[in-house]
C-alpha cells in the first residue's frame, strides 16, 4: 500500500522515510542508532586520522615514524620491507619468479571459479600444470637457476600449501569418502577410523607430527624436505574434511540413481566414476569452496614449525628489525588486508554460487 | 552375491589390511632402529621424572620439582579453561551479533555484518599475533600503568584486587552454587507447574533474590571477612592481588572474538529457519519483540542451531592449541616442551593427540545427548 504512493513522492521525502523506517521506527530503534553511530564515529574518526590523516606514506626513515609515533601510522615499514613480506629471503634477482607463481596461483583459482572449466579433464589439466609450472618457477633448473626450498618463502608458499593442499588431498578425501560408504567392513572401518581421528586432533599436532615423530619413522639417513613434510601433513589433514564433505553430496543422491546404474549392468567403479561422483560432487561445489577457505587460512599455522610462509616472513619482517618493531601492527594490518582480500573474494563466490547453483536445481 | 565377487571383496580387504599391516611394520621396524642408535627408551617411565621447568599460569599447584605428568595436567587444565571461558564468551557474542544482523536496525545489521565480514576472513593465528603484540607492547610498563579503579592494566597484564584465602569466601561461592542449583530445580518445578496449572509462579526474581541472599549469608556466617589482597607496583612487576597474563587475555579476546563471527551466522540461520508465521503467530498473541525472541523463535532456532554449533566448540577447542605461539602454556606448548626437553617425541606427540580426541569426543558426546534432548517429539 505504502509503496507504489512513496514512488511518486519526491526524492528527499522518500529518503526521510526511509530513515524513519530503518532507524528511527521505535525509541529504542533510535537509541540504538544513535549509540551506535556516536561508536562509530568515535573510533571511526581516531582509526582515520590515525591510519591515513598522520601517517606516514612510502619510503621514509624511521626517525619520521617515531616523531609520529602513537599519533600516525606508519606505513613507511610496508614500503620499506614490502619484498621481504611477500617473498622471504627468496634472491631478490630471482623475486620475478616468486611473483609470477604468486599469478599463476591466483589464475588457478580465478579459472576453477569459472563454469566452462568445471569438467573433470579441464581441472585437472588446468590444476597439474599450473602446479607444475609454479614448482618450477620456484625450485628452478632447465634453464632457471637453482633456488633450494630453504630460501622459498612468503606469498607464493602460503598458495602453494593451499593450493597443493587441495589438489592432492581431493582425490584421498574421495576414496576415504567412498570406503567410508563401502559394504566392506575392513574397508569401512580403516576409513571411519582415519576420518575421526585426523578430524579430532587440532593441525596443529599433525604438523608437530610430521616435523618431529615422522623422521623416526624413515630409515636411518633418509630424511624428506621440512617443507614437502608440513605439506604432506596438510594434504593429509585437508582429506580428513574433504572426505566428510563427499560423503554428505553422496549422502543426498537418491537411491535411485544406484538402482538406474545397478539396472544398466555397471560395476562398482564405473557406477561411482560415471553416475555418482559426477553429480554427488556439483551438489558439494560450495562446500568445497568453504574448505578451500578454511584450508587457506589454516596454512598460516606452519609458522609454528618454522616453515617461511607469507605471516612468517611478515612477522619476520617487523620483528626482526629492532629499528622498525615497534610498528608491528602496520606489518600486521598489511597481513590481514592480503589475507582478508583473499578469503572475502572467495567467499563472495561461494555464496553467489550457492544461489546460483541452487536456482538451476529448481529449473 | 556371486561368489567369485564375495571373493574379490576378500581379497580386496586382506589387500588393504596387509597394505596398512606392511607400513606400520615397516614404520615399527625404523623406529625401534632409530631409537636404539639415538639411545631413547620408549614408553611413559618419563612422565614420572622431575620435569624442571617453569610453568607462568596454573590452576593447580605446580613447581619445577613436579613430575611430567602433572606438568601435562597442569597444561590440560589451562586449555580446557581457556577454551570453556571462551565458549561462553563466543557464544553470548555470537547471539548478540546474530541477532543484530537480523535487527530492524539498518546501522546495526550493517555493522554486525561488517564484524562477521572482517573477522571471520582473517586467520585466527595472525589475530591472536595482533591482539598479543597490542598487549605486551603497546601498553605501557608497569611503572606506567593505567589505572581502571582498583584494577591496573599494563604490559603484565590485568591486576586485580583478589579476596585473600578465607573460609567466609569459600561459603560465599558455595552459596552462589547453591543459588544456582535451586533456581534451576525451582523453574523446572514452575514449568511443570505451567504445563499442568496452566500458571506458573515467578522464577526470575526469586532466582535472583537467592543468587544474592544466599552468598551473602554464607559469607556473614563464616565471619564476613573483608580483607583483599591489592596489587601493588614492587619494582618491575606487581605483588599480590590476581594478576591475569597477557597471554590469557589474548587467547581468550582472539578465540571468542574469531569464533563468535561464526556462531553468530549459525545464529541468523537458526532464526531465519524459524517460519516467519511463528513470529507472526507470537506477535498476534501480542508478544513484545524481546519475548516472541526468547519465548517463541531461539527455542525453535536452537534444534537447527546444535548440531553446528557443536562443530564450532570443538574448533574453538582445537584451536585454542594456537596458544603454543603466543606463550600461554596449553596442553601443546607444555607438551612441547616435555618432548625438547626428554626426547620422548612419539610419546608426548601421542599423548597430546589422544588427549584432544577425548576432548573431542566428549564435546559432541555432551551435544549429542543435548541434541537429543531438545529434539522434535512427532506423534
Amino acid at each position: 500500500m505504502n509503496a507504489p504512493a512513496s514512488s511518486h513522492r519526491p526524492f528527499v521525502a522518500r529518503r526521510l522515510d526511509w530513515l524513519r523506517e530503518n532507524l528511527f521506527s521505535t525509541p529504542l530503534n533510535a537509541l540504538i542508532t544513535l549509540v551506535t553511530l556516536a561508536l562509530l564515529l568515535w573510533l571511526g574518526s581516531r582509526f582515520v586520522s590515525w591510519a591515513l590523516l598522520h601517517a606516514v606514506w612510502g619510503r621514509a626513515d624511521v626517525a619520521t615514524c617515531n616523531a609520529l609515533f602513537g599519533q600516525g601510522a606508519c606505513w613507511a615499514v610496508v614500503a620499506d620491507k614490502w619484498r621481504h613480506m611477500l617473498f622471504g629471503i627468496y634472491p631478490q634477482d630471482e623475486q620475478w619468479r616468486s611473483a609470477l607463481a604468486v599469478v599463476i596461483f591466483c589464475g588457478i583459482m580465478v579459472f576453477s571459479a569459472m563454469r566452462a572449466f568445471w569438467h573433470v579433464w579441464r581441472l585437472l589439466a588446468l590444476w597439474l600444470s599450473g602446479s607444475l609450472l609454479c614448482a618450477w618457477l620456484l625450485a628452478g633448473g632447465l634453464g632457471l637457476t637453482p633456488v633450494p626450498t630453504a630460501l622459498w618463502g612468503g606469498l607464493p608458499i602460503t598458495l602453494m600449501l593451499a593450493v597443493f593442499g587441495t589438489l592432492f588431498a581431493f582425490p584421498l578425501g574421495i576414496l576415504l569418502a567412498l570406503g567410508r560408504r563401502s559394504a566392506l567392513p575392513i574397508i569401512r572401518a580403516a576409513s571411519i577410523i582415519y576420518i575421526e581421528l585426523v578430524r579430532g586432533v587440532p593441525l596443529i599436532t599433525v604438523l608437530f607430527m610430521a616435523s618431529i615423530m615422522f623422521a623416526l619413522f624413515l630409515p636411518e639417513g633418509v630424511s624428506f624436505d621440512k617443507l614437502l613434510r608440513a605439506q604432506v601433513a596438510i594434504i593429509l589433514f585437508n582429506a580428513a574434511y574433504i572426505a566428510e564433505i563427499v560423503r554428505a553430496g553422496l549422502q543426498a543422491l537418491p537411491r535411485g540413481q544406484y538402482e538406474a546404474a545397478d539396472a544398466l549392468g555397471l560395476g562398482y567403479w564405473q557406477t561411482q566414476l560415471l553416475v555418482i561422483l559426477p553429480q554427488a560432487l556439483k551438489i558439494t561445489i560450495p562446500a568445497q569452496v568453504n574448505s578451500f577457505i578454511d584450508n587457506f587460512k589454516d596454512t598460516s599455522l606452519v609458522i609454528i614449525v618454522s616453515i617461511f610462509d607469507f605471516l612468517y616472513a611478515v612477522r619476520q619482517a617487523v620483528i626482526s628489525d629492532l629499528d622498525w618493531r615497534h610498528y608491528f601492527v602496520e606489518g600486521y594490518l598489511f597481513a590481514m588486508a592480503v589475507y582478508w582480500l583473499f578469503c572475502y573474494a572467495m567467499s563472495h563466490y561461494s555464496q553467489w554460487l550457492e544461489k546460483h547453483l541452487s536456482r538451476d536445481h529448481r529449473l | 552375491m556371486c561368489s567369485s565377487e564375495r571373493f574379490r571383496n576378500i581379497v580386496y580387504q586382506l589387500a588393504l589390511l596387509s597394505l596398512i599391516g606392511a607400513l606400520m611394520g615397516y614404520a615399527a621396524y625404523n623406529l625401534v632402529h632409530n631409537l636404539e642408535s639415538r639411545a631413547i627408551a620408549i614408553g611413559f617411565s618419563y612422565l614420572g621424572q622431575e620435569a624442571g621447568f617453569d610453568i607462568s599460569e596454573m590452576l593447580i599447584v605446580y613447581e619445577p620439582k613436579h613430575s611430567y605428568a602433572r606438568a601435562f595436567i597442569v597444561g590440560l587444565l589451562n586449555t580446557l579453561f581457556v577454551s570453556l571461558v571462551a565458549i561462553v564468551a563466543a557464544s553470548l557474542l555470537g547471539l548478540i551479533v546474530g541477532i543484530g544482523r537480523l535487527s530492524p536496525n539498518w546501522l546495526l545489521r550493517k555493522l554486525a555484518g561488517a564484524y562477521v565480514e572482517t573477522v571471520r576472513n582473517v586467520p585466527l593465528i595472525l589475530q591472536l599475533l595482533l591482539w598479543y603484540g597490542v598487549l605486551t607492547e603497546l601498553l605501557p610498563p608497569v611503572a606506567e600503568a593505567i589505572v581502571l579503579g582498583p584494577a591496573y592494566l599494563s604490559q603484565r597484564g590485568i591486576s586485580l584486587p583478589w579476596p585473600t584465602a578465607h573460609a567466609g569466601w569459600w561459603a560465599a561461592l558455595l552459596g552462589l552454587l547453591l543459588a544456582a542449583l535451586l533456581a534451576f530445580l525451582w523453574a523446572r518445578a514452575a514449568k511443570r507447574r505451567r504445563d499442568l496449572a496452566g500458571r506458573a509462579p515467578a522464577v526470575l526474581w526469586p532466582s535472583l533474590a537467592a543468587g544474592v541472599l544466599l552468598p551473602l549469608a554464607g559469607w556473614a556466617v563464616f565471619g564476613a571477612p573483608s580483607e583483599f589482597s591489592t596489587p601493588t607496583m614492587a619494582g618491575f612487576d606487581f605483588e599480590g592481588g590476581k594478576t591475569v597474563s597477557p597471554e590469557f587475555i589474548a587467547l581468550f579476546l582472539g578465540l571468542s572474538i574469531y569464533t563468535a563471527a561464526f556462531i553468530a551466522e549459525i545464529v541468523r540461520g537458526g532464526i531465519l529457519s524459524v517460519s516467519r508465521g511463528q513470529s507472526d503467530a507470537a506477535e498476534a498473541l501480542g508478544l513484545s519483540r524481546g519475548q516472541r525472541l526468547r519465548l517463541v523463535i531461539l527455542p525453535q532456532a536452537l534444534r537447527v542451531m546444535i548440531p553446528p554449533l557443536t562443530s564450532q566448540y570443538l574448533n574453538l577447542t582445537k584451536n585454542s592449541s594456537l596458544a603454543v605461539a603466543i606463550g600461554y602454556p596449553d596442553l601443546v606448548s607444555v607438551s612441547n616442551t616435555t618432548l625438547n626437553q626428554t626426547g620422548q617425541a612419539i610419546e608426548a606427540i601421542t599423548l597430546m593427540m589422544a588427549v584432544y580426541l577425548a576432548v573431542s569426543l566428549a564435546i559432541s558426546g555432551l551435544m549429542n545427548w543435548y541434541n537429543h534432548r531438545v529434539r522434535l517429539v512427532e506423534r
